[in-house]
């Protein structure tokens, strides 16, 4: 049967604020704060009928207890979308997101779905990282990964031995970058449009509402260079240049580009490619490098095309790689201009739609972008970047 | 934060056990608005099961909360609930500890002083109720400027009347001046007196108590958005204008007519207490209302219909769901089939029952196949109709449809763990159903009787496993009625009766163990009530007389209605068998032979049938309203006296228990025990009260 490959368009993203593991979601469940973005995004686009939804894709890395039931069809339902309409859990740790806006985006692409609903999930303060976890006695036994592979500040520090040139002090210079853009954006009402409020209870306080990120600190370089090195002694890797442990959700609607022009769904990025790539697991920082080095050579681009950038902050070190190995300066102004994880948090599998969302509102403000590009390291070795194209870029500028 | 709540000017009232709800008051960032909002949760820190209430410790905290609400300069002031409830109102077991009036009135003004503060508040109030709300918690709501209501909201009510009191922290004031005296009179005086019915929230929506509704998925977000765009101006709030026109009176007035025609003036004051004050909220200003309503609360506190209720009220919450008596539950054994001897339409009330309630194969069997064919078409046609008021869905009646099956052979019944019969009321008929099937069954399989007065013991005389033998007696209709009386046979032995107990409870019903005596607790009780109505037609009293002469108790139907309800055949069979046991106490009335025979409807059109008054043969010596009144509660008085001697139930609590449940006697009588206390007629008659004063009635 004749087929052609149909345009994928981000339609629109919307998150929760990110907490602080253990802080304003101690008392909330996983489940709930994705089905508060899923609902958001249906009532923030009342021209989708909800049935026109063909698939709820949510990403959780630890999927049991309230991240598990196979999330994306019980937050399906939960949300209140129509029975007919399905849903799968997703996992590829910090790029769970990611992947499920790629896995929906290549089943529209093929024409297996008009209308998707992606997004993730990481509630740390109830699934702590490595919760549940058990690694196969073979990785030892055997050498097959590095021991320090499966502990993400340690393969950060392997990082920075591997690129001496990237000092403790570049590395908090970024971290204080990011606050400082991140406080920046929140001032200038960049963030704000994005966040979900999300009603939260504590027993003893009783009702409250969550409206801003919680991780997000005034600091300094002074204080910065007090912070303990947790995984190493005498080490680079410390809570300032590093994402913290946190809670949120996120989630996004993607369409055929037809379909959303149909339904009258504003268009808001234009998929080109995406690329997963795997990497040595005890430095998973690089992963970015070839997963980007992948994705421009499928859609035929050279970094020099992409205007803006939404790279995910799990460590500074890791995204100071990727720019080195780009050739971007550390504050070129075209990489996470509203700052980014180490200021407002990572809840792993969530991260992905918040830099999608943050990379098309970006585009919005700058139709002399055509390209963007997000990307992520993941653990165990793995890299994943998409790139995006503005639909608003005025041709011949 | 610290769990003391400090009690101010208002702890003279305190309730040393007091379950305090408290009020937690948080600052919220609301998107929109450049200053927080003060939202207040009221959480007594227990789970759902246990709901917020309303004592003075819960009231000082609220004022507490309130005070600095107010003095952080709020966007608004909200209040909600702990999840699944806002508050179900003032703390009941507070009220027994009330002695006098003048410590009911400050209860009252208590109250209203604090929800006032939220009414007057030059701030924007709220209420976001997001959970059950009834009386002092739908008030509270009330006072706030705006409402919202969650879909998820499970009760919502004002149902003080059914207690035997009037909403008093504003209920009456407020909310006919919000949704119309007509919406106003079915909230505060009809739905209690209906069951206690509730409202649902969108019912609750429509007759406009409140002003948005939103779904429980994220009601507190939108409850909150919403209240933003309220206080900035973008929402506006718009509400029907209140008829004020002299139909407000004529409202009043009719429904009064239905009370006399229900409670016949003053057996339960608090409902007339409430239409008078619906009355004054047409024209009295906010203070004279609930300065009104203080008044009405404070007499009604102190008054014997509400102590009456309140015990009633426990009897039915509690008592109901601890059976005196029963044996420890973990002897009951398991039920997974179940037989139901006899098709006819009580077999077939009760297969419906079980089916639904049990889910397990439930076989009917008749003497022919066409009374078993008639039998199962009856029970898939109730089924089906079921689907049809959306009250099953279609997947519970594909199964309820393939768990039911029907033969004549009884051999169906051999793997059954249960099987009940409703067959002909005669011994000799039972006993041998009985023995029939005792070759079939197995030696476990609980045997029970739906007999209305036939003896159990008689009826396991002569099986080979008399101890499996139970009596489990419903009222009719079974689907209806909550009482289920459960007799122990002289040789029932306990794991019989665990079972019969354990699966009454899994068909919803209220079980009372209950003696084998002839016709148990509430038919007993019924008959000699009937029996000197009887007695006193055929001495000469005229009909209507004597029907009308217990009006004063304010009962649910006069005697001959009831008589009609029940059919005159079958009570003077149950008469029959009573007389034949007691017959000094219970005679046998031949009016009542004669209405009976005729085969006639006893009433039409709510009078008595002309045909059937013509059949009666008067005596010549007629009493006085009075006098019948005064010999049917001293029948009564004897017989619960002599039941209570005979060990029929353990106490008299089971006795108003069965009357409440099983007879639809209100609460205002607390069954019947507390009302022959009050009035007397338990110590003139038997020498001494049913109950010790406090218990049902006030304090000594």
């Amino acid at each position: 049967m004749p087929r052609e490959v149909r345009d994928v368009v981000f339609v629109d993203g919307v998150r929760t604020p990110f907490g602080k593991a253990g802080g304003v979601y101690a008392n909330t469940r996983a489940d709930d704060l994705v089905i508060r973005c899923i609902r958001e995004l249906l009532r923030r686009n009342p021209q989708l009928p909800p049935e026109r939804v063909d698939e709820v894709a949510i990403a959780a890395t630890t999927q049991i207890g309230d991240q598990g039931l196979t999330i994306g069809r019980t937050a399906a339902l939960l949300a209140g979308l129509p029975k007919s309409v399905p849903g799968y859990a997703i996992d590829r740790m910090c790029a769970g997101a990611m992947t499920a806006v790629t896995t929906v985006a290549s089943g529209i692409a093929m024409g297996a779905y008009d209308v998707a609903i992606a997004g993730g999930v990481e509630h740390m303060g109830r699934h702590p990282m490595g919760e549940g976890v058990d690694p196969n006695p073979r990785i030892l036994a055997e050498r097959l990964v590095d021991p320090s592979a499966l502990v993400m500040g340690a393969t950060a520090e392997n990082l920075h031995d591997r690129f001496p040139g990237i000092t403790k002090e570049r590395a908090d210079a970024f971290g204080l970058a990011s606050q400082q853009r991140t406080a920046k954006a929140y001032a200038n009402g960049k963030l704000q449009p994005d966040l979900v409020p999300v009603a939260v209870r504590d027993p003893e306080a009783g009702w409250g509402l969550s409206t801003v990120d919680e991780a997000p600190r005034d600091t300094s370089m002074a204080k910065l260079a007090t912070l303990k090195t947790p995984f190493r002694p005498h080490g680079r890797v410390t809570a300032g240049n590093a994402a913290g442990l946190n809670d949120g959700a996120t989630a996004s609607l993607l369409a055929a580009e037809e379909v959303a022009r149909e339904l009258g769904l504003p268009v808001a990025m234009r998929l080109v490619s995406f690329g997963f790539v795997g990497v040595e697991p005890e430095v998973m920082g690089v992963g970015p490098i070839p997963s980007t080095e992948k994705a421009l050579r499928l859609a035929g681009l050279t970094i020099d095309d992409i205007g803006l950038f939404e790279l995910n902050e799990a460590f500074a070190v890791q995204v100071l790689a990727f720019l080195d190995h780009f050739g971007i300066a550390d504050d070129d102004p075209r990489v996470n201009p509203w700052g980014g994880a180490i200021a407002v948090g990572h809840p792993l599998a969530s991260s992905g739609v918040r830099l999608m969302t943050q990379l098309a509102r970006q585009f919005a403000e700058h139709p002399e972008v055509r390209y963007g590009l997000t990307a992520m390291c993941v653990g165990i070795g793995m890299g994943g970047t998409v790139i995006w194209e503005n639909p608003l870029w005025e041709d011949g500028k | 934060m610290s769990t003391e709540t400090p009690l101010r000017r208002d702890g003279e009232v305190r309730n040393p056990n007091e379950v305090i709800t408290r009020s937690l008051l948080r600052l919220v960032a609301v998107p929109g608005l450049d200053r927080p909002a003060a939202l207040v949760t009221l959480d007594n820190g227990l789970d759902h099961t246990k709901p917020n209430s309303f004592g003075p410790g819960g009231l000082a905290s609220l004022d507490d909360a309130l005070d600095r609400a107010f003095a952080a300069n709020p966007a608004f002031i909200a209040v909600t609930g702990k999840p699944y409830i806002f508050c179900v109102g003032a703390d009941v077991t507070g009220m027994p500890l009330i002695t006098t009036r003048e410590q009911a009135l400050e209860i009252g003004r208590l109250g209203h002083r604090v929800y006032a503060r939220l009414k007057e508040s030059t701030v924007p109030t709220f209420a976001f109720v997001n959970g059950a709300a009834m009386g002092g918690g739908l008030e509270l709501a009330l006072h706030c400027h705006y409402r919202s209501v969650s879909g998820g909201a499970a009760a919502l009510a004002l149902p003080e009347v059914s207690l035997g009191l009037v909403p008093g922290w504003g209920g009456t004031q407020l909310l006919p001046n919000l949704i119309g005296i007509v919406n106003a009179a079915q909230v505060i005086i009809q739905n209690p007196l209906m069951q206690n019915r509730m409202l649902r929230p969108k019912q609750a929506r429509e007759l406009g108590i409140f002003d948005e509704l939103f779904e429980p998925a994220d009601f507190l977000e939108r409850s909150l958005e919403w209240a933003a765009g309220v206080v900035r101006g973008d929402v506006t709030v718009e509400r029907p204008e209140v008829d004020r026109s002299e139909m407000w009176d004529a409202v009043v007035g009719f429904a009064r007519q239905q009370l006399d025609e229900k409670l016949h003036g003053g057996a339960a004051p608090a409902a007339y207490r409430a239409l008078d004050l619906l009355l004054l909220a047409k024209t009295a200003d906010f203070a004279t209302g609930t300065a009104a309503e203080d008044e009405a609360l404070a007499d009604l506190v102190v008054s014997e219909e509400l102590r009456s209720g309140l015990y009633a009220f426990d009897l039915v919450q509690r008592r109901a769901k601890r059976p005196a008596g029963a044996p420890s539950t973990g002897l009951a054994r398991d039920v997974t089939k179940v037989g139901i001897v006899g098709a006819g339409l009580m077999a077939a009330q009760l297969a419906l029952l079980f089916v639904r309630r049990l889910q397990v194969p439930v076989v009917l069997t008749d003497l022919d196949q066409e009374r078993v064919d008639k039998g199962l078409a009856h029970l898939t046609g109730e089924i089906d109709k079921l689907v049809g008021k959306g009250r099953l869905d279609i997947g519970t009646a594909a199964k309820l449809h393939g768990l039911v099956s029907g033969s004549v052979d009884k051999s169906g019944f051999a793997d059954a763990d249960f099987v009940v019969e409703a067959v002909f009321e005669d011994l000799a008929v039972k006993k041998q159903v009985w023995a029939e099937l005792e070759k079939i069954v197995g030696p476990e399989c609980v045997l029970a009787t739906n007999t209305s007065s036939l003896s159990v013991t008689a009826m396991a005389a002569d099986l080979e496993h008399p101890e499996r033998v139970v009596g489990f007696h419903f009222f009719n209709p079974v689907a209806v009625l909550p009482l289920l009386e459960i007799v122990r046979g002289e040789r029932t032995d306990d794991a019989t009766l665990a079972t019969a107990f354990a699966v009454g409870r899994k068909l919803k019903k209220s079980s009372v163990l209950v003696k084998d005596a002839p016709a148990f607790v509430v038919n007993r009780l019924l008959t000699r009530f009937l029996g000197e109505i009887f007695a006193a037609v055929d001495a000469g009293t005229p009909p209507a007389v004597a029907d009308s002469a217990v009006d004063p108790l304010g009962l649910p139907m006069r005697p001959l209605a009831l008589l009609h309800l029940v059919g005159p055949a079958v009570a003077y069979h149950v008469g029959g068998t009573l007389h034949a046991a007691f017959p000094q106490r219970f005679g046998v009335s031949e009016n009542l032979k004669r209405i009976a025979g005729s085969g006639q409807p006893l009433i039409v059109d709510d009078e008595v049938n002309p045909a059937v008054a013509s059949l009666l043969k008067l005596g010549d010596a007629p009493l006085t309203a009075e006098q019948v009144r005064d010999r049917a509660l001293s029948a009564l008085a004897q017989e619960i006296r002599l039941m209570l001697d005979e060990g029929v139930v353990a106490e008299a609590q089971d006795i108003d228990l069965c009357m409440i449940l099983g007879a639809g006697w209100p609460f205002h009588l607390g069954g019947i025990t507390p009302y022959l206390d009050r009035s007397g007629v338990a110590e003139k008659v038997t020498g001494k009260r049913f109950l010790p004063k406090g218990v049902a009635s006030l304090p000594a």
